[in-house]
């Protein structure tokens, strides 16, 4: 009796569980949200059909938003050209990986190569192979130490995010007349360069106001490391009076301890400018009253200079016959004023 | 506090006796005090760790006065400190089983990643609350019963087993989610993180029932017998007529479904679940594990020591936050407490078979 129930249970459960990877692969219908430039209604003569080119293209497969963003980004900018063919490959678990696979790409010579490397340093041999071997390399984000290395570099400004972070707060604390803030700080994963450039404009921002951050506990770039050290920071700080978060999917997090915490005394700025971001500012119910954007429409951008490049074209506003050399993106502060103009701009 | 020590008698290099059977060992050392025995040892470590977490507390009491002096800050932070040590706690219970077993589970921040992000889907959050914490749960066990086949069938080493399950649940996780964040927009399991009960939040209320539930498994039920015995001499204990391998697969699915528990939690705390969740899990679980007296070679160990540990590390990380000290001297701190622990346990374990060698002469 005991052994036959016991097997109904076991062959319930497996039945159950069975649904349940049902359930996972119809699942997900990812958001098609992407950020180009569809050239809809533009007079723009580069534009127009051109030369063909193919563009090769690399990024890490990484667990973030914004890197999944670029990659989508990247594909539908292509997919807008109709004298654009796209070769994306795979750049694997490390820089090795991708060290390997841009290789293979390299000896299919297309005739741009589009990459956001693991790490500049890491693959800075390559974009030298690359550019000996004739192919004209576009660096997303990660510059390459070697300046012969890349043709074009488009990069977003982790100084200027924190620089923008921290005059909008010096303004908001000015504007209330607030002299002697109460200011946290969540970075992401602190080891990385990029993390301390954004703390160091940071910084900057607010000695222009005298302000100082008293206390500074980063996560890692996902929500649950956001949740913990927004959670850290309340604990300390028993009162607050404004809080930059330097990513906005680790502020999933940050905003879901200020809720659990039920503390709302004082405003948070977030980073990147994802869409949920974008939305949470507009509706305007949350702490979140800001975003300084690092946006992955870079990617975007940089097919579209790729494709130039590849045709021989100069970007028309300019004098230059040719695409400039290095382009760095600025970061915008967005706000419930502007939130409108922005929303296509969230990823 | 409650002896829950494990039976004596039963470290790795124990004779092969039967490890089920009761030894009795402060009978056959009539002058030694039960305070002295290697029995009360478990308390006695115990003890130590509550001590530290005194001295934490001092610390924080000296270098914070103006907090500490509010008594409704005081037991906010209790409860924060207890929430942020839920869901690792929970791991860590089914972590303590897995080592006390003979084995290690390296998989299991990518079985709490691969859960929450499973349970998060919008399919599954189509199901409701219900829908995906049963989700959560089932992804985790059936996880866990691959690590345990692998392991016992396959004849895999744990450690490799679980390194290859981590990697592979990762890649799980981060395809199913498309590398996205999933949110969670169903306010039953993202008010669990806010919920309280009689004034106790509600994670804590769930890591007090696992871990009374694991105190129990191990310490009164055959299983947790069995737990013991297989740790402490696989072929004593296969001589003694225990399954050893039917066994082993329960334990690596026991750490699976506290994984399932503890994705549920930490996706209610952070209202979303992604692949790169619970990062490094398995390192704090291990860790709390060992310093709460558990050998990882197997045979001894304890729940309540293992939720010490937790809370040793979720006190230190609260102590750095109140006082904005860096998270980099942080780590080193862990770090030294774990080696300190090592050492301790060393210096027990040494003395535990010069007391056998003694014996047996």
């Amino acid at each position: 009796m005991i052994d036959l129930s016991r097997r109904r249970i076991l062959f319930g459960g497996a039945a159950l569980g069975a649904g349940a990877v049902l359930t996972a692969c119809t699942s997900n219908t990812p958001s098609e949200n992407t950020q180009i430039n569809t050239n809809e209604n533009s007079d723009n003569k580069n534009a127009a059909p051109g030369d063909k080119v193919i563009i090769g293209f690399s990024a890490p497969a990484a667990d973030h938003g914004w890197v999944a963003a670029i990659t989508n980004n990247a594909k539908a900018q292509a997919a807008a050209y109709k004298d654009v063919e796209f070769r994306s490959v795979e750049a694997g678990a490390d820089a090795a990986a991708q060290r390997a696979a841009l290789s293979t790409l390299i000896a299919q010579k297309p005739t741009v190569i589009v990459l956001l490397p693991h790490d500049g340093k890491e693959l800075n041999s390559v974009g030298l192979q690359a550019m000996r071997a004739g192919i004209p390399v576009v660096n997303l984000d990660r510059a390459f130490p070697d300046r012969g290395a890349y043709r074009l570099q488009i990069k977003g400004d982790n100084f200027g995010m924190g620089l923008a972070a921290g005059a909008y707060i010096g303004e908001q604390m000015k504007a209330k007349g607030i002299s002697n803030p109460i200011i946290g700080e969540i970075p992401g994963i602190d080891s990385l360069e990029l993390t301390q450039e954004r703390t160091r404009g940071f910084n900057e921002a607010l000695a222009v106001y005298g302000f100082k951050v008293a206390n500074r506990r980063p996560a890692e770039f996902t929500a649950d490391t956001g949740q913990r050290a927004a959670t850290e920071i309340l604990q300390a700080l028993p009162k607050i009076d404004a809080i930059w978060n330097h990513d906005d999917d680790q502020g999933i997090g940050v905003l879901a301890a200020m809720n659990q915490a039920n503390r709302k005394e004082f405003i948070m700025v977030g980073g990147a400018g994802s869409k949920q971001a974008i939305d949470a500012i507009k509706a305007d119910n949350t702490p979140l009253k800001a975003t300084v954007t690092y946006s992955p429409s870079m990617a975007s951008s940089a097919i579209s200079l790729a494709r130039l490049i590849g045709q021989g074209k100069g970007m028309s506003d300019l004098v230059e016959l040719q695409v400039p050399k290095e382009i760095t993106l600025s970061s915008e502060t967005i706000t419930k004023d502007n939130a409108d103009q922005y929303s296509k701009l969230g990823f | 506090m409650t002896d829950q020590s494990t039976k004596p008698g039963v470290p790795a290099q124990s004779p092969p006796v039967d490890p089920t059977l009761p030894t009795d060992t402060t009978k056959e050392q009539p002058r030694q005090s039960w305070w002295k025995s290697d029995g009360a040892e478990p308390v006695r470590r115990n003890l130590g760790l509550v001590g530290v977490l005194v001295v934490l507390v001092i610390i924080g009491i000296v270098t914070r006065p103006e907090l500490y002096g509010n008594a409704s800050w005081v037991t906010d932070n209790v409860w924060t400190i207890l929430q942020q040590a839920s869901a690792i706690g929970v791991v860590t219970v089914g972590m303590t089983f897995v080592i006390i077993g003979g084995g290690i589970d390296l998989s299991v921040g990518a079985i709490v990643a691969v859960a929450g992000v499973w349970s998060t889907t919008l399919a599954t959050q189509s199901y409701g609350a219900a829908g995906m914490i049963f989700t959560a749960i089932v992804v985790g066990v059936v996880v866990g019963l691959i690590n345990g086949l692998l392991v016992s069938y396959g004849r895999l080493v744990p450690f490799i087993a679980t390194l290859a399950m981590m990697v592979a649940a990762r890649g799980l996780a981060a395809q199913i989610s498309g590398k996205q964040t999933q949110v969670s927009s169903n306010t039953t399991i993202n008010d669990i993180a806010s919920t309280k009960i009689l004034g106790i939040p509600m994670l804590v209320i769930i890591l007090a029932l696992v871990v009374a539930a694991g105190w129990v498994l191990l310490n009164r039920t055959t299983f947790g017998r069995r737990t013991v015995a297989v740790g402490g001499n696989v072929e004593a204990a296969r001589l003694a007529g225990i399954n050893v391998r039917v066994h082993t697969v329960l334990l690596y699915a026991l750490s699976g479904l506290c994984c399932g528990i503890a994705a549920i939690m930490l996706t209610s705390q952070a209202t979303s679940a992604q692949a790169a969740m619970a990062n490094l899990y398995e390192l704090d679980a291990i860790a709390a594990a060992i310093i709460g007296g558990t050998l990882l070679s197997g045979g001894r160990g304890t729940i309540i020591g293992a939720l010490f540990g937790v809370l040793v590390f979720s006190t230190i990380t609260n102590l750095f936050a109140i006082n904005n000290l860096s998270t980099e001297v942080q780590n080193m701190v862990k770090g030294g407490i774990i080696v300190a622990a090592v050492l301790v346990q060393q210096f027990r374990y040494r003395s535990l078979t010069q007391l056998f060698g003694r014996k047996t002469a």
